[in-house]
């Protein structure tokens, strides 16, 4: 039997966020935090969106984290798991959680980062049961 | 400065088409204009503003004006997906109140059926956007973001599928009566949880149509509005926020109506328990419960609650809502259900709905828009209208 495996589209980088996919090319997770007021972020940006200061910086994230909320994607050729996902260091990220049944995916259950290959880019972080 | 009962909505037309195989999204926009400016009584040369939306070909105002035949002297191609419509209705009316113009057409139209749109499954490229690097790879289509809304709403409230379901029962109510309406069958609670599941928790009758078609407004001064042979519709007050992910602090559990509803009910001096229809933008079932509840027609948590045992249905609930089968049933021209929402509730405070459905002297309407996505970033505008 042979697995049909959806395609994962290449993700752009951009100036502001060459750092973020650099570091997933080396399997590290980063997230934004603001050295002004205090806050992380996400999506990563160059100024702060709760503060509007340019003192931000990369973190390494934990790569550990809860599902905030799912959907399966049933009506498509290859079913998926979208999900988003609440960091332990506070932020909430879009994501797939893979290599489980995704019958058994879960509100509040705990997951940790696996890099995914993409389609001639940077791979993207996605989380698996804990 | 107030707009209240400084503008009114003198036409409406919906465009009775629901696919479009031999008209172009040009030819819709020309066609539902001037059937509303007919239905106003008013000519081409008395538009002296024109607005529209994302769904008109090229720079928007710039092509169509030039199309139309326009001489106009205010424009706006305000973007906020579906809820534009509301958005361009309160815009003209502060547009009117500050003596900028006299008689605005708001338009829309779209055939995204006849093009064969994968409309709520195909992932969705918002290109370079800064957020589409960091959603798009995973597969962030319309009805799994919607879907997400719904499934973290069940998790912190209870909410079930077949509450959901009556929202879709409830239009069918409607739809029966529509004969233009895409789906005129009459649905329950089981059809509805009983049809395939496309985005878990939502299946496929929790999910709005795929439609061509369109519609237009024209918004004017009272005094004009007066002037012509159709009942007055004033506008009251109106409301328009955009929500998205807040830096991460991602909240699912509430839509941008709880921003924009407290607004336009402020500024039209009333209150949810005093509105007799509602037209409620209706993607999916799971936006009409959040809308409902973040509007303060209920409480939160308690949509639920709310949309049960026909509580939507006219004749027969407490809110009358989506009277012409909505974007559930009847249509959503262009993916954008904005539109319909305030030509349904014009018809309702004009007592021009299908007498199955009209609300016995209808007097006071909302409308709601959500345009683009609950699961991530999206426009919300409300208008409270009311017959003079």
């Amino acid at each position: 039997m042979t697995v049909k495996e959806r395609k994962i589209p290449s993700p752009t980088a951009y100036p502001e966020t060459e750092a973020f996919w650099k570091a997933a090319g080396e399997g590290r997770l980063l997230v934004k935090h603001c050295n002004a007021c205090g806050e992380y972020h996400h999506f990563p940006r160059s100024l702060c969106p709760f503060c509007f200061s340019e003192q931000t910086e990369w973190r390494n994230a934990s790569g550990q984290g809860v599902i905030y909320s799912y959907s399966v994607m049933r009506r498509v050729e290859v079913p998926y798991v979208i999900a988003y996902v609440t960091l332990d260091e506070g932020v909430t990220v879009m994501t797939n959680i893979v290599d489980c049944d995704p019958e058994a995916v879960r509100i509040g259950q705990r997951v940790k980062v696996k890099f995914q290959a993409t389609d001639g880019g940077p791979p993207v972080a996605m989380f698996t049961p804990a | 400065m107030t707009i209240k009962g400084k503008a009114c909505i003198a036409g409406v037309f919906e465009h009775p088409t629901r696919k479009a195989v031999d008209k172009s999204v040009v030819q819709l926009h020309a066609e539902v204009a001037k059937g509303a400016l007919e239905d106003a009584g008013l000519s081409k040369h008395d538009v002296d503003a024109y607005y529209c939306a994302g769904d008109a070909p090229g720079l928007g105002p710039l092509s169509m004006v030039d199309y139309l035949g326009l001489k106009v002297r205010h424009i706006d191609s305000t973007d906020v997906g579906g809820s534009s419509y509301l958005v361009h209705v309160s815009h003209a009316a502060q547009a009117i109140a500050a003596g900028k113009c006299n008689v605005a057409l708001i338009t829309l139209a779209g055939r995204p059926r006849a093009e064969g749109q994968a409309t709520g499954t195909a992932p969705r490229n918002f290109g370079a956007t800064a957020d589409t690097p960091f959603e798009f790879p995973f597969g962030s289509a319309t009805v799994n973001m919607y879907a997400m809304a719904a499934m973290r709403h069940m998790h912190e409230y209870g909410t079930t599928s077949e509450q959901l379901a009556w929202i879709r029962v409830a239009a069918s109510h409607h739809a029966q009566h529509n004969p233009n309406a895409m789906l005129r069958e009459l649905v329950t609670v089981e059809d509805v949880v009983n049809s395939p599941l496309i985005a878990d928790p939502l299946h496929r009758l929790d999910c709005c149509v795929v439609s061509d078609g369109g519609g237009a407004l024209i918004v004017t001064r009272p005094e004009i509005a007066r002037s012509l042979k159709r009942p007055v519709v004033k506008i009251l007050g109106a409301g328009e926020a955009v929500k998205g992910q807040m830096g991460g602090k991602v909240d699912l559990t509430y839509s941008g109506a709880a921003w924009s509803g407290p607004i336009a009910f402020e500024e039209a001096g009333v209150k949810p328990a005093d509105i007799q229809y509602a037209s409620i933008y209706d993607s999916f079932t799971i936006t009409v419960l959040m809308q409902l509840e973040d509007l303060g027609f209920c409480k939160k948590g308690e949509g639920g609650k709310f949309v049960s045992d026909g509580n939507l249905i006219s004749g027969v609930g407490k809110l009358p809502f989506n009277t012409d089968g909505g974007g559930l049933c009847n249509n959503h021209p262009s993916n954008r259900g904005g539109m319909t929402k305030v030509i349904e509730a014009v018809r309702q405070l004009r007592g021009e709905a299908h007498p199955a459905v009209q609300v016995r002297d209808c007097g006071l309407a909302l409308a709601h828009g959500t345009g683009g996505s609950l699961g991530t970033r999206h426009g919300s505008a409300t208008l409270i209208l009311a017959k003079e």
